[in-house]
């Protein structure tokens, strides 16, 4: 470490007060920040599940859909026309609603289910036990082993319940990618014996998934789709749509923002003041640096280090506490809904980028502005 | 014929303007040469440290000019400035002005860490120049562990740890009782001066006034003429 950089360490670090609470700020703010934006992605992408889970590459729904749970039905013509569309090699429909199951103990309890395309099974899941083939047999339903697995009392292979008075038989227990958002368990079944199992309405199909024959065709689809009166969207333009439907029209957007302003007020004051009280603590050392010979360039050097390994040394104190409380959250709440992302990081990186800059900027003004004779005149 | 260390010329300093100006210094001429140990004295408020700001490159004279060997100091920029203090002039400060979260040593290295030499072999030669000022052993320790007197010889140290050519000290006694600064300005007189030094104290203590080589008298911003002293 350059000289000048290794004093200003230890004038830092060797002040073990003044650190700790430089430190505590910036954790505490970045804690608060990374939190409150881990659970909103979190929920984001739990509330893209579905979507994540099937990974088609092109959805065609209804233009009023928001959410990937909000479905509304598609007459079947839509999916013979998507079919014949330039630019398709394959498309099928997809059945994505709710229903309640009576469990063996007599019990109800609400379920997703998802309906696969009896010839293809697009988007089927992993499976854990079973075949998937038995998805054809009698009543055969793949029970999806999620946080909300125990909800289905724990089924295995053979377990039945009913649906709707419809016998179902778990054939396969399944993995997935992420769990849902809403605390209820998932099935798959097959398209036709969803339509079949759960009351209809008019129109079966929620979503057509499509495969388009090359990247290029996707634009040329959507526009195909847009002039049958539906929309076409991208896996990601779907989950952007869903998350853009709880930022924007919940609220939830609003709080997020309101927790990180709040989150870098709090690591400002608390952060910003102690380092401005241990400039003004060390002005005179910092003079008598000036009066022997320290230049400009060299103090201003020394104080952005302190700035920037404060705020990275807190920065990764308060992405690790984060991440402990997370998976502490996640051992009791397998389900808890709260997810680390790089655009997290970037958002804390940012803030305390920030906190840094204004708390030396402050102490630089400082530091510059003291006259070295002040330090003759005690 | 001594060699002329630090010489100015006409050195007018005032501060603030109007009603409120006050003039600190008035047409100050000093020379003084190698191997000297030049106390500037006087009462408070004669304008003994503004001198010694003007005299060290800290405090820029409005009118007048000082040239320390061979370089008009005030012509020079705030960075060539710096660098020349840096490398030319020690520093004893009234307060000491030490670290106290750095080690004795550490505290010593300072110049030489600012001279952008690298942290180990700095420490190490601050160590020596500890050992030269009686601190051997103690090098590890902060300065605030130190009694006044170390804590002087802690700041000798740093002041002379960049072999500089003028030193300069303000009050250096004035945090200390009489016997540690006796010894203190002793230990300076007979370690630190040799005729490629000059020192300049600024004091108003006469218990040392014997260690002194030359002693000028300041009063309301005007050199007196000078008392020669024999060398002790």
């Amino acid at each position: 470490m350059k000289g000048t950089l290794k004093l200003a360490y230890k004038l830092l670090v060797n002040d073990t007060a003044k650190f700790s609470a430089l430190l505590l700020g910036i954790t505490f703010a970045v804690f608060l920040m990374m939190f409150v934006t881990s659970m909103f992605v979190g929920v984001l992408n739990h509330a893209s599940a579905t979507v994540i889970n099937i990974g088609s590459t092109l959805w065609i729904m209804d233009p009023a859909v928001q959410t990937v749970a909000n479905t509304v039905g598609i007459p079947d013509y839509v999916l013979d026309a998507v079919r014949s569309m330039q630019g398709v090699k394959y498309a099928v429909p997809l059945y994505s609603g709710g229903g309640l199951a009576k469990l063996s103990d007599g019990t109800y309890q609400s379920v997703n289910i998802i309906g696969l395309d009896d010839t293809s099974l697009l988007g089927r899941p992993e499976l854990v036990e079973g075949k998937i083939e038995d998805i054809y047999a009698e009543n055969g339903f793949i029970a999806v082993r999620d946080a909300e697995f125990s909800k289905l009392e724990n089924p295995h292979i053979g377990s039945e319940f009913s649906l709707n008075d419809n016998r179902g038989v778990i054939v396969g227990i399944a993995k997935v990618a992420t769990s849902g958002l809403y605390g209820t368990p998932t099935l798959y079944t097959t398209y036709e014996r969803a339509a079949q199992y759960l009351p209809n309405p008019r129109y079966t199909i929620s979503y057509v998934l499509v495969e388009p024959k090359s990247a290029a065709d996707v634009q040329r689809i959507k526009q195909q789709v847009n002039a049958l009166g539906y929309l076409a969207l991208t896996k990601e333009e779907f989950m952007q749509r869903t998350a853009d439907f709880f930022v924007y029209k919940t609220g939830g957007g609003t709080n997020m923002l309101i927790m990180v302003i709040i989150s870098f007020l709090v690591g400002l004051s608390i952060s910003g003041q102690t380092f401005y009280t241990f400039i003004l603590e060390n002005l005179e050392r910092f003079g008598a640096l000036k009066a022997i010979g320290a230049k400009s360039r060299d103090l201003v050097g020394m104080i952005l280090f302190q700035a920037t390994f404060t705020a990275i040394t807190g920065y990764g104190l308060g992405v690790g506490l984060s991440v402990l409380l997370i998976w502490l959250a996640k051992l009791r709440l397998p389900s808890y809904a709260a997810m680390l992302s790089f655009g997290n990081l970037a958002i804390g990186l940012a803030m305390v980028s920030i906190i840094a800059g204004i708390s030396s900027y402050a102490g630089i003004r400082r530091v510059l502005r003291i006259d070295p004779f002040e330090i003759f005149r005690g | 014929m001594p060699r002329v260390a630090i010489q100015a010329k006409g050195l007018v300093k005032w501060f603030g303007e109007g009603e409120a100006k006050t003039t600190a210094l008035k047409e100050v001429e000093l020379e003084a040469y190698f191997g000297e140990m030049v106390y500037i004295v006087g009462p408070s408020g004669s304008g003994k440290t503004t001198l010694l700001s003007v005299l060290s490159g800290i405090l820029k004279p409005n009118e007048g000019s000082v040239q320390v060997e061979d370089v008009a100091i005030w012509t020079l920029d705030v960075d060539h400035l710096a660098e020349f203090r840096l490398n030319k002039i020690g520093f004893v400060f009234q307060d000491f002005h030490l670290f106290p979260r750095l080690t004795t040593a550490e505290n010593v290295a300072i110049p030489l860490i600012l001279k952008k030499k690298e942290w180990d072999a700095s420490v190490r030669e601050a160590e020596g120049y500890l050992e030269i000022v009686g601190l051997k052993g103690r090098e590890d320790i902060p300065p605030v562990k130190l009694s006044g007197g170390e804590q002087q010889r802690v700041a000798i140290a740093r002041a002379m740890v960049s072999q500089p050519d003028i030193l300069i000290m303000d009050e250096p006694t004035a945090s200390l009782d009489g016997d540690t600064g006796n010894a203190i300005l002793s230990f300076v007189r007979k370690n630190i001066l040799n005729e490629n030094r000059c020192i300049v104290v600024v004091t108003h203590d006469s218990r040392i006034y014997e260690f002194a080589t030359r002693i000028l008298q300041m009063e309301d911003g005007r050199l007196k003429p000078t008392t020669e002293k024999s060398a002790k």
